[in-house]
C-alpha cells in the first residue's frame, strides 16, 4: 500500500509542476511541497477533511486539496447543491465520484451558497487537474467568520497530511 | 430487531451480519443506504440472489449512454439509481451481493479513500478463493484471470465507508443485452463484448461454500454478531430518505428521446 501510494505521488509530482506552469503561480504561494507531494497553498485555510477555504471580500470560496484529489483518483462526476442553499461547518454538501466510488465534500464553513461551478458538470477533471482554481466547488456567503479560526493554516494542514499518511 | 449473539472475538471490532435471500434489490440498497448513514455500527450484509432481472445504475448514471432503453421499456425492466459510484450491472436470482459497511477506525491503517479500501477487500476474497481460480483484482474488479465475475461499487463520508459487491453467480446472457459497452471500461476489459468480459461464479465453486467462506474470512477481521432483518417496516415509522431510486417510465422515454433527436434531428426538426 506504502509503494502504491507512493507512484501515485510521485505521478502527482509530475502533474503538480505542469499545474504549477499552467495557474501561473508563483512558487512563494506554494507553501510547501510535502512528503507526499501533495501542494497546499499559502493564503488558504483547510479543514482535516481535506477541503480548503479562501476567504476574500466577504465571499468563502471551497475546494478539495491537492491532497484529496490524489487520493480519490480521477474525478468523473461532481455533485453539487443549487445555490441559495445552506452550508454549515463540518456538514456534506455534495460528492465527487471517482473510482467507482463517491466521496462526501464537507464545508469547512458555515453559510448560504451563493454560487456554485457550473464547469465542473461538463469537466469533472478541473478537480484533479486545478483543485486550487479552475477545480473550485462552492462559494460561500460566511455567517459566522470566525469559524476559520477553527480550521488549520497551511503549515498545520501539510504536517496533518504527512501524519496521516505516516499513519498508513 | 432481534439478535442473536455469538461468542466474541477478543479484539477484534464488533460487524453485524445480516444474512437474506432474494430480497428485491431495490430493499436492499434502501437497507444499506440506511445503514450507511444512520447508523455507528459495522455493518456485513449478504444477500444470496435477488427477485425479478433488474438494472442497477451508479449515482452519475445516465440511461441514454448505457442502456438500450428501448427493449428496456419494451420488457419493463426496472433501472434503478443507487447511492454508490461506479458502473451498470443487471441483477438477479443468479446474482449474489455481499456489503461492508465499516466505521473509519474499523481496520487498523486503512485509509478512507477507493483504491486503499478496494485493496483491502479484496484481501478478504484472497481468502475465499485461495487455491481456486486465479484470483484477481483486477482494476477495480473481481477477476478469475481477465474474466470479470464481480463489480463493486463505494461511497465514502468523513467516518463511514461502504463497499458492496455483486458477484455473477450465474447470469442469463440475454440480459446482457439490455447494457451497452460503456464509454468508461477498464483497460483490462480490451473493447470485449460481455460474453467475452465476464465469468461464472458457479463454474468455480459451491453457491453456499462461496457465502460461507466469504463470513469465514470476515470473520478473521471482525467479530461477527449475527442479525435477523425485519424487511416489512410500518411506512409511517420510517425517518430516513434513501436517495436510491426507481427511475420512472417517463424518465426512461425522456431519455430515449432525448437519444432518437441526437441521432435523427433532421426526422424532428420537420414535426
Amino acid at each position: 500500500m506504502a509503494l502504491r501510494m507512493w507512484a501515485s505521488s510521485t505521478a502527482n509530482a509530475l502533474k503538480l509542476s505542469s499545474a504549477v506552469s499552467k495557474t501561473h503561480l508563483s512558487p512563494a504561494a506554494i507553501f510547501s511541497l510535502s512528503r507526499c507531494f501533495s501542494s497546499v497553498l499559502e493564503g488558504l485555510k483547510y479543514a482535516k477533511s481535506h477541503e480548503w477555504v479562501k476567504h476574500e471580500g466577504g465571499v468563502a470560496t471551497i475546494g478539495i486539496t491537492d491532497h484529496a484529489q490524489d487520493h480519490l483518483g480521477e474525478v468523473v462526476f461532481v455533485d453539487l447543491p443549487e445555490p441559495g442553499g445552506k452550508v454549515s461547518q463540518g456538514g456534506s454538501f455534495g460528492a465527487v465520484e471517482s473510482v467507482k466510488a463517491t466521496s462526501d465534500i464537507n464545508s469547512p464553513v458555515s453559510g448560504e451558497i451563493v454560487e456554485v461551478n457550473k464547469q465542473l458538470t461538463e469537466t469533472p477533471g478541473l478537480v484533479n487537474s486545478s483543485p486550487y482554481e479552475n477545480g473550485w466547488m462552492i462559494k460561500v456567503k460566511p455567517a459566522s467568520p470566525s469559524e476559520l479560526d477553527n480550521l488549520l493554516g497551511p503549515s498545520e494542514y501539510t504536517k496533518f497530511c504527512e501524519e496521516e499518511d505516516a499513519a498508513h | 430487531m432481534a439478535t442473536l449473539f455469538e461468542t466474541r472475538k477478543l479484539g477484534l471490532p464488533l460487524m453485524n451480519l445480516i444474512r437474506l435471500e432474494g430480497l428485491p434489490i431495490l430493499k436492499q440498497l434502501h437497507l444499506e443506504e440506511e445503514l450507511f448513514r444512520t447508523s455507528k455500527d459495522n455493518w456485513c450484509i449478504i444477500n444470496d440472489g435477488t427477485d425479478d432481472p433488474t438494472i442497477v445504475m451508479g449515482i452519475s448514471g445516465k440511461p441514454a449512454e448505457l442502456l438500450d432503453i428501448k427493449p428496456v421499456l419494451h420488457d419493463e425492466i426496472p433501472v434503478i439509481r443507487r447511492f454508490t459510484g461506479g458502473g451498470t450491472v443487471i441483477v438477479d436470482p443468479g446474482t449474489i451481493f455481499a456489503t461492508f459497511i465499516c466505521n473509519k477506525e474499523a481496520v487498523p491503517g486503512l485509509q478512507p479513500y477507493p483504491r486503499p479500501i478496494m485493496s483491502w477487500s479484496s484481501l478478504i476474497y484472497e481468502q475465499v478463493f485461495q487455491g481456486i481460480g486465479n484470483f484477481r483484482l483486477c482494476e477495480n474488479d473481481y477477476a478469475f484471470g481477465d474474466r470479470k465475475f464481480g463489480g463493486n461499487a463505494q461511497s465514502i463520508t468523513k467516518r463511514r465507508w461502504i463497499h458492496h459487491t455483486s458477484f455473477l453467480w450465474d447470469y442469463d446472457a440475454r440480459n446482457m443485452s439490455y447494457l451497452r459497452l460503456p464509454k468508461r471500461a477498464p483497460e483490462y476489459r480490451m473493447a470485449r463484448d460481455h460474453m467475452e468480459f465476464i465469468c461464472r461464479l458457479k463454474d468455480y465453486l459451491p453457491r453456499s461454500t462461496f457465502i460461507n467462506k466469504t463470513v469465514e474470512a470476515l470473520g478473521t477481521h471482525f467479530s461477527l454478531e449475527s442479525v435477523v432483518y425485519e424487511a416489512d417496516k410500518d411506512p409511517s415509522a420510517i425517518k430516513f430518505m434513501p436517495t436510491t431510486r426507481q427511475l420512472t417510465r417517463e424518465e426512461l422515454e425522456e431519455a430515449l428521446s432525448a437519444t432518437d433527436l441526437e441521432n435523427c434531428p433532421a426526422q424532428y426538426a420537420s414535426l
